[in-house]
C-alpha cells in the first residue's frame, strides 16, 4: 500500500468500526478526493458518512465543531494545506480551546486531515508547510506520517484520540513508498516519534516528505564513516522529548530538516528544547536546513527551495566535523 | 435607525403601547396563565440582573460586562419555546437565553468575573460558553443540528448572534450549509440596530436581515423582538418546522440595546437621543407586557412588587455564591487543555505551581 491508500484504508477501518466517524470536505465524496484519498468511501458508506460539502474551509471546519460536540468524529479534508486559512479562526478559536472553555464538558474531537508540503508541481500556493501555526496553538495535536504503516496507525489513532488533531499527508510521497500495512483497526500512538536509522555519531530529526532525504543523505554519511541516527518524529505535537533528548546525549550533534521556512520553524523549538535537556552533551552547533524564509515559490524554483540530498548531507558533514 | 417603511412585514402581536393586534389576541388565548406570567418573570429578572451586574462592574466586583437592557423579550420569548433537548450557541449578550436554559446565574456572573468556570453548564444543559468573536459559533449551531439530522434524534440547535455578525463569512457558510443540508437549525439575529458604533446600514445594502433566508433556500421572518408574544410565537414555529424535517429558519428579532454595547462603551457618541428615547419610552419590551398583564387582571402593583423582592433574593445570593466560590488555583490554567497533558505540559504545570502562578 502506498501512503494515500494508507490514509484511505484507514478511513475505511473507521467508518467500519465506530458509526460516530463520518469524513466531510470538498470532492471526498463520488469524486474520492482530488488525491483519491477517500477513494470508494461513498460508495461503500453512503452520502450521510461521506459527505461532499460546499466549498467552504470554514464552514466544513465550523459545521465538523458543532458535529463533534453533538457526538460525532468528524474528519475533515481541506484540499490543500494552503487552503486551511479561512478555517484557521475556527481551528484557533474553537477547536483547540473548547475543552478548555467548556472545562472538559464538549470537547472538540475532530480530526482535519491536509495535504501538505512541495515537491509536486503543484500549482501555485498548493504547497505550504505552515505546521508551525498549528503547533504553537495550545490545544491541539500535529500529526505527520511518512510511511504507510504509520499513515494508517496515526490516522486511527488521530480519530480515536479526544483532542482534536491537525493530520498533514506529505503529499510529496503520498505514492512514493508501497509496504505491507497491518490490516484493521491498529495505531501508532500520539507522541512517539520513530527511529528510521541507529546510528552514534549525529542524530537527524526530520518529519513527511523531509525522512526520506535525512535518510538518504545518512545511508551516503555511514558510508564515509559517520553513523547517523535518523528521528522521524511523526507527532508535531506533543513533541517525543525522551526519543529527541536520549538521541542527543547519545550523539551529541545534530541536524534539523524541515521543508517550512526557517525563522520560527519547528526547528528552533527542536533546538530550544534540546539545549534545556542536553546542553552540556551538545558538541557542535545545530544545524537547520529549511525552506528559505521566502514565500513558497511556484513550482519553477522549487527545487531550490526545498531542502535536498545535497544540503542535508553537507550539514551532516559540517555538524560531524565541528 | 430603523425607517417606518422597514418596520412594515414585521411580525408584531403586542403593540408598543400594550395592547393586542387581532392576530395577537388569538395567539393570547392559546396560551396558558403560567407561560404569561413566566414570560414576565423570566424578563424581570434578567432586566434586574443587568443593572445589578453593571452596578457590579462598577464597583469593580465584576470585569467588563455587556448589558442587554432593551433585548429581554428577544431572548426569554426565543429561549422559552425551546426544550431540554435542544442545543444553544449564544453570543455575548445571552444572559436572558442562558438563564433560560438552565444556566445558574452565579456562573453566568463567574463569567463576568474572569473565570472559566462560569462556562460550565450544569449536568444536561447544552448550552455552550459565549462565543466572542463574532459569528464564529453559528456553523458550531449547524454542525451539531446536522448530527441530530444524522443520528434522527428531534433535538434542534440555535445560533444566537447580532446584527454585525451577519456581515462575517461565517455568517455566510454557516446559512448556507443549513440550506443545503437542510439541518434542524435556527438561526436567530437579534438586530439592535448598532455593532457597537456602527449602524446596520454600514454592514449590509440589504433592507433587512431575513430577506437574506431567501438566497439560501430557506424561510427568513422578521419579527418585532420588543414583542415577547410575537418572538415566542415565531420561534415556536421555527422549532416546530425544524424538528419535523422541514429545514432551517432565519429569524430576525428586531430590537435595540437600551446601554451600551459594554460597560467600556459608551453609546452617547454614536446614537442620537432621539433615537434612544423613542426605543425606551415608546418601544420597551417589559414596559409594555406588563401593561398587558395588567389589563388582563394577570398582575398587580402588590404581585409586581413581590416578585421583584423574590428576583433580587435570588441575585443577591447568586452574587454570594460567585463571589464566595474560591479562587481556581493557578495549575487550573492545564486543568482541561487536553484530554490527558503531555510531558511538556506537565513540566510547566510543576513549574508553575513552583512559581505559585507567578502572583505575589
Amino acid at each position: 500500500m502506498t501512503i494515500v491508500q494508507a490514509i484511505c484504508d484507514g478511513m475505511r477501518v473507521a467508518l467500519k468500526t465506530d458509526p460516530s466517524v463520518i469524513v466531510l470536505g470538498e470532492d471526498v465524496g463520488k469524486n474520492g478526493g482530488v488525491f483519491r484519498a477517500t477513494d470508494g468511501l461513498w460508495e461503500e458508506f453512503g452520502d450521510e458518512r461521506v459527505i461532499d460539502t460546499p466549498l467552504a474551509e470554514a464552514g466544513i471546519v465550523g459545521t465538523s465543531i458543532g458535529l463533534a460536540v453533538n457526538g460525532f468524529r468528524p474528519v475533515a479534508e481541506i484540499q490543500f494545506m494552503g487552503f486551511i486559512y479561512p478555517a484557521f479562526e475556527q481551528i484557533v478559536t474553537h477547536a483547540a480551546r473548547l475543552r478548555t472553555r467548556t472545562q472538559g464538558v464538549f470537547p472538540a474531537s475532530l480530526v482535519i486531515r491536509a495535504p501538505y508540503g512541495g515537491g509536486i508541481r503543484a500549482p501555485e500556493l498548493h504547497c505550504d508547510s505552515t505546521e508551525s501555526l498549528f503547533v504553537h496553538i495550545p490545544g491541539l495535536k500535529v500529526v505527520v506520517p511518512s510511511t504507510p504503516s504509520d499513515a494508517k496507525g496515526l490516522l486511527l489513532a488521530a480519530i480515536k484520540d479526544p483532542d482534536p488533531v491537525i493530520f498533514l499527508e506529505p503529499m510529496r510521497i503520498y505514492r512514493s513508498v508501497k509496504e505491507e500495512v497491518p490490516e484493521g483497526w491498529f495505531e501508532v500512538p500520539l507522541g512517539k516519534a520513530r527511529r528510521v536509522r541507529e546510528g552514534d555519531d549525529l542524530s537527524v530529526f526530520a518529519w513527511g516528505a523531509m525522512v526520506p532525504i535525512a535518510e538518504k543523505a545518512a545511508r551516503e554519511w555511514e558510508q564515509k564513516g559517520v553513523s547517523c541516527d535518523v528521528i522521524d518524529l511523526r507527532t508535531l505535537y506533543p513533541l517525543d522529548e525522551e526519543t529527541i533528548i536520549e538521541s542527543i546525549k547519545k550523539t551529541g550533534r545534530a541536524v534539523i530538516v524541515h521543508e517550512a521556512p526557517k525563522t520560527a520553524g519547528l526547528g528552533a523549538e527542536l533546538i530550544a528544547l534540546i539545549q534545556e535537556h542536553a546542553f552540556l552533551y551538545l558538541e557542535a552547533p545545530i544545524a537547520r536546513v529549511t525552506g528559505y524564509d521566502a514565500p513558497v515559490p511556484m513550482f519553477a524554483l522549487e527545487d531550490h527551495f526545498l531542502p535536498g540530498v545535497e544540503r542535508v548531507s553537507q550539514a551532516i558533514g559540517q555538524v560531524a566535523s565541528f | 435607525m430603523l425607517t417606518d417603511q422597514r418596520q412594515e412585514n414585521l411580525v408584531q402581536y403586542l403593540l408598543p403601547d400594550g395592547t393586542l393586534s387581532g392576530r395577537g389576541m388569538e395567539i393570547w388565548t392559546r396560551l396558558n396563565r403560567e407561560t404569561k406570567l413566566r414570560f414576565y418573570r423570566e424578563m424581570t429578572l434578567v432586566r434586574m440582573f443587568d443593572r445589578r451586574a453593571i452596578l457590579l462592574q462598577r464597583q469593580g466586583r465584576i470585569g467588563t460586562y455587556a448589558p442587554l437592557e432593551g433585548q429581554e423579550a428577544t431572548q426569554i420569548g426565543s429561549a422559552m419555546a425551546l426544550k431540554e433537548e435542544d442545543w444553544i450557541f449564544p453570543s455575548y449578550r445571552e444572559h436572558g437565553v442562558a438563564m433560560i436554559a438552565g444556566m445558574p446565574i452565579a456562573n453566568i456572573l463567574l463569567y463576568w468575573m474572569g473565570r472559566v468556570e462560569g462556562c460550565k453548564p450544569p449536568e444536561g444543559v447544552r448550552l455552550l460558553p459565549p462565543s466572542v468573536p463574532i459569528a464564529t459559533q453559528i456553523p458550531h449551531a449547524v454542525g451539531a443540528a446536522w448530527a441530530a439530522k444524522l443520528r434522527r434524534e428531534s433535538s434542534v440547535a440555535v445560533a444566537y448572534f447580532g446584527d454585525g455578525a451577519t456581515s462575517e463569512g461565517d455568517f455566510h457558510e454557516a446559512c448556507n450549509f443549513a440550506g443545503v443540508f437542510r439541518v434542524p437549525v435556527i438561526l436567530f439575529c437579534q438586530n439592535n440596530g448598532y455593532a457597537i458604533s456602527v449602524p446596520f446600514s454600514r454592514q449590509s445594502a440589504s433592507e433587512t436581515v431575513a430577506e437574506r433566508a431567501a438566497a439560501y433556500g430557506f424561510p427568513g421572518v422578521r419579527v418585532d423582538g420588543n414583542d415577547v408574544l410575537a418572538v415566542y410565537d415565531v420561534m415556536t414555529e421555527a422549532v416546530k418546522r425544524a424538528r419535523s424535517g422541514q429545514g432551517p429558519t432565519l429569524i430576525e428579532a428586531v430590537t435595540y440595546r437600551k446601554g451600551s454595547h459594554t460597560t467600556a462603551d459608551d453609546a452617547k457618541r454614536y446614537r442620537p437621543d432621539a433615537e434612544v428615547a423613542e426605543w425606551v419610552q415608546k418601544k420597551d419590551p417589559l414596559k409594555r407586557y406588563i401593561h398587558l398583564l395588567r389589563a388582563e387582571g394577570l398582575l398587580n402593583e402588590a404581585e409586581e412588587k413581590e416578585w421583584e423582592q423574590e428576583c433580587k433574593r435570588r441575585i443577591d445570593e447568586a452574587i454570594r455564591e460567585a463571589e464566595s466560590r474560591p479562587p481556581a488555583p493557578p495549575t487550573h490554567l492545564f486543568a482541561h487543555v487536553y484530554a490527558q497533558l503531555s510531558p511538556n505540559e506537565r513540566r510547566q504545570q510543576k513549574q508553575l505551581e513552583q512559581d505559585k502562578g507567578g502572583v505575589g
